[in-house]
């Protein structure tokens, strides 16, 4: 009986050592803990948000201060903001489409899908441009909110704060995203992934996309909706 | 390494045969759907009806669907294996937990503060 032919043998357990537990390429591993530890910064700011709006009486209507839409005159709540929201989501659906294509190797698809995301972030970015702007003209900023509570005493003069920090963590979230599109589309197009043999890289920028999807879903149900 | 390198790819490529275009669109649509049914409650339904406080637990509770949409399929989660979903899942609950904390700190300053 030897110890050497145990050592050789070979694992088959998951975790038995020699192979990744997870069975998916480093780099997507790699993706994935990145956003994981993305996770623990938006939620630090979403933590503060939480308890700031549990320690005031009352909080500015969002109804109210989130009404206006261009090109609409008169009152329209959140209509504004569900475009936005729709846009994300289809923008992520074109992602997803683009994975999928790169799976079948298709590169003209890939391309295709992947420039109607890139439109849809540009597009998301005008939109967010445009609130902003709108909401700065109305006298809101890191240090004031004209907006009075619901319940009509003075706003909380957090709102703004949270509201700008918040919303432009996401914004330049989305930005990066859209950089890191062209990138990988540029790639696309140059036929790197081709000569490579597989797609993953597409994945990959998906996954950080979807996530910033993710965010606004919570975003977008804290700020407007709650 | 190389004999490895083709095992994963293989089972990657088996595990990707469950996200077809239809699912895609089924997805975008169930995302669609419950962004709608937010958008009805948020402007459609008065307070009297539904008070906010009921309103907000069910934002709360369809916004985490969503999430879970968007993670599961979208992001592939769903397909992976268990480790990796434990993996990313756990500290994700540890982190709603914390919020829950926090907020029930708020509270508790509110009447200190005000």
């Amino acid at each position: 009986m030897s110890t050497v032919a145990q050592i050789d043998e070979v694992k088959s357990n998951p975790w038995g050592g020699g192979r990744s537990p997870f069975s998916v390429e480093y780099g997507k591993l790699m993706m994935w803990f990145f956003l994981l530890s993305d996770v623990f910064t938006f939620s630090a700011l979403l933590i503060f948000y939480g308890a700031m709006r549990f320690k005031n009486l009352s909080w500015p209507e969002p109804d109210y201060v989130f009404q206006s839409a261009p090109g609409i005159h008169g009152n329209a709540p959140l209509v504004f903001v569900g475009i936005m929201t729709f846009i994300l989501i289809f923008s992520s659906v074109t992602m997803v489409l683009a994975v999928e294509a790169g799976h079948r190797k298709s590169k003209a698809e890939v391309i295709k899908w992947m420039v109607l995301t890139i439109i849809g972030g540009f597009t998301f970015l005008s939109c967010q441009a445009w609130e902003w702007s709108h909401l700065i003209h109305e006298g809101m900023n890191l240090h004031h909110n004209p907006f009075l509570n619901a319940n009509g005493t003075p706003g909380a003069v957090q709102f703004g704060q949270l509201f700008f920090v918040i919303t432009g963590f996401h914004g330049f979230h989305v930005f990066t995203g859209v950089i890191i599109n062209i990138i990988i589309l540029v790639n696309v197009i140059a036929g790197t992934y081709e000569r490579r043999g597989h797609y993953n890289m597409v994945e990959k920028v998906g996954l950080y996309w979807h996530f910033v999807d993710l965010v606004w879903v919570f975003v977008f149900t804290f700020f407007y909706l709650v | 390494m190389s004999a490895h390198e083709q095992h994963t790819s293989a089972a990657h490529h088996e595990e990707h045969g469950s996200m077809g275009k239809g699912l895609i669109w089924k997805v975008f649509f169930i995302l669609l759907g419950i962004t709608v049914v937010e958008f009805i409650i948020a402007l459609g339904i008065s307070n009297e009806v539904m008070p906010q406080h009921i309103k907000n637990v069910v934002y709360i509770i369809l916004t985490l669907a969503k999430a879970a949409y968007i993670v599961a399929y979208f992001m592939h989660l769903k397909f992976e294996r268990v480790g990796l979903i434990l993996g990313i899942i756990l500290p994700i609950l540890f982190i709603m937990y914390f919020i829950v904390l926090m907020m029930i700190e708020g509270n508790a300053l509110l009447p200190v503060l005000n």
